[in-house]
């Protein structure tokens, strides 16, 4: 499950821009993931400037 | 707040401002949602235009300029500076009052704005977009229109939610990070590039003056090296090389689209402009000046489109010609510069710096510099005409 460290999160919007299931929802300081939507393709993780994003079990 | 509208644009940066406005003063009723609490915050921008593509746009205002911009310098791997010919005059903007003003210059024109409007997305009618669907503060709204303009940056969904294909690929990303550092000793005030895969790969690191002691500090690195070490981690490092000690007024994340002309961007009842139509420069990653121009036109054929009451696809595509005519074209060509600029090497750059300074420093334009970069790819050349000389 892809998971996001909230303290990290700069909500820029590059996470979403490559998100090909249109999986995240991002608010002006609040960021959503639909895990139903999401197949774990780990793109947002690449992309994320300040790595706020990461695979948790 | 109407019912209907001829116009809803869905961002208020730049680009969806400067939409708006124009639409509205060629006569129809405009909506723009911002999703933040106010225009102009947070700045993910090294703010840094020029003159000659502003003022295609607007007037400039003395408020806008934190600094007029007196060198362009270049750095290649090995410290080897080239100091950059050009006769453009350059700015660092304050984005903060420059995107405050465009909003309230579209107000102003009587376009209804509304912050904290947070778009979540589209009203479709027999196969045309026919509103936009939203929450301001604690209410839903849906809210009718002719026409919609998605000016929501980066993330480009209202594009998406129209069936328009808005997602990066990895390699047509660059993935920011920037500081505002002040307690700088800035002798004059220049532009700087620093070009290294050991500091940026796929990207550069730029150092753009504030005033005579701040600046923006930042890099962008290709979606694709991003994967391996975070732009952050980068930007600590260049910054304990060069500017060890300096204070760190602002920190900021973002990413840019420098990615290959989008070939649509309307559908019935739909427009995009500026990063949320990836209208940002794919070399440079400038997205201000392109966006702007890209909206101006976008809001001229919404007013016309809307008032003879057609917004079909084949309709709006008058934008996409006149988008193609006045920076499109550009922007097809400045892709395969990219693609090649970003292939070279550390050993390349050195090279090219080293053959650049046996010359005299009035060749330096930025011409001569990417024509003797690209000296393997000699049909890259026209491409290099193109772009820098129109």
């Amino acid at each position: 499950m892809i998971a996001l460290k909230m303290d990290l999160c700069d909500f820029c919007g590059s996470c979403v821009s490559v998100c090909l299931e249109d999986a995240i929802e991002l608010f002006e300081a609040r960021l959503e993931i639909d895990h139903d939507k999401c197949t774990e393709c780990l793109r947002c993780i690449k992309v994320c400037p300040f790595r706020a994003l990461e695979v948790k079990q | 707040m109407k019912q209907f509208y001829d116009v809803i644009v869905v961002g208020a940066g730049p680009a969806g401002s400067t939409a708006a406005r124009v639409a509205a003063e060629n006569g129809a009723t405009v909506l723009m949602l911002e999703k933040d609490r106010e225009v102009g915050i947070p700045v993910r921008c090294a703010e840094a235009v020029g003159e000659r593509g502003i003022l295609k746009v607007v007037k400039i205002k003395p408020e806008w300029i934190s600094t007029k911009i007196k060198a362009v310098r270049l750095f290649a791997p090995n410290g080897a500076m080239i100091s950059v010919q050009h006769d453009d005059i350059g700015y660092v903007l304050d984005r903060k009052r420059f995107d405050y003003d465009l909003a309230m210059m579209a107000a102003k024109q009587g376009v209804d704005v509304m912050t904290r409007a947070y778009a979540y997305g589209l009203l479709e009618k027999d196969g045309f977009v026919a509103g936009v669907k939203f929450r301001h503060l604690n209410y839903d709204y849906q809210i009718g229109a002719k026409l919609v303009v998605g000016a929501d940056g980066l993330e480009s969904r209202v594009g998406r939610w129209a069936g328009l294909k808005t997602h990066l690929k990895l390699q047509d990303i660059e993935t920011c990070a920037q500081m505002t550092l002040t307690n700088l000793d800035l002798s004059s005030s220049h532009c700087d590039f620093y070009f290294s895969k050991q500091w940026a790969p796929g990207g550069y690191v730029w150092v753009f003056p504030k005033n005579k002691n701040s600046a923006n500090v930042g890099l962008g690195i290709s979606g694709e090296h991003a994967a391996y070490k975070a732009p952050i981690e980068y930007l600590r490092e260049f910054i304990e090389t060069h500017f060890s000690g300096a204070s760190a007024l602002t920190t900021v994340a973002g990413g840019v689209p420098c990615a290959p002309l989008m070939e649509k961007i309307v559908a019935n009842g739909l427009m995009l402009v500026g990063d949320a139509a990836h209208q940002a420069n794919p070399i440079s990653g400038g997205g201000i000046v392109t966006g702007m121009i890209a909206a101006k036109i976008a809001g001229e054929v919404a007013a016309r489109a809307v008032n003879e009451n057609n917004v079909t696809e084949k309709r709006l595509t008058e934008y996409s010609k006149l988008w193609e005519k006045n920076g499109g074209n550009v922007h097809r060509r400045a892709y395969r510069l990219k693609e090649a600029v970003y292939k070279l090497s550390d050993h390349d750059l050195n090279r090219t710096a080293a053959s650049l300074l046996k010359k005299t420093p009035e060749k330096h334009t930025i011409v001569n510099i990417f024509k003797t970069a690209l000296m393997q790819h000699p049909k890259l050349i026209p491409d290099v005409l193109k772009v820098f000389l129109g």
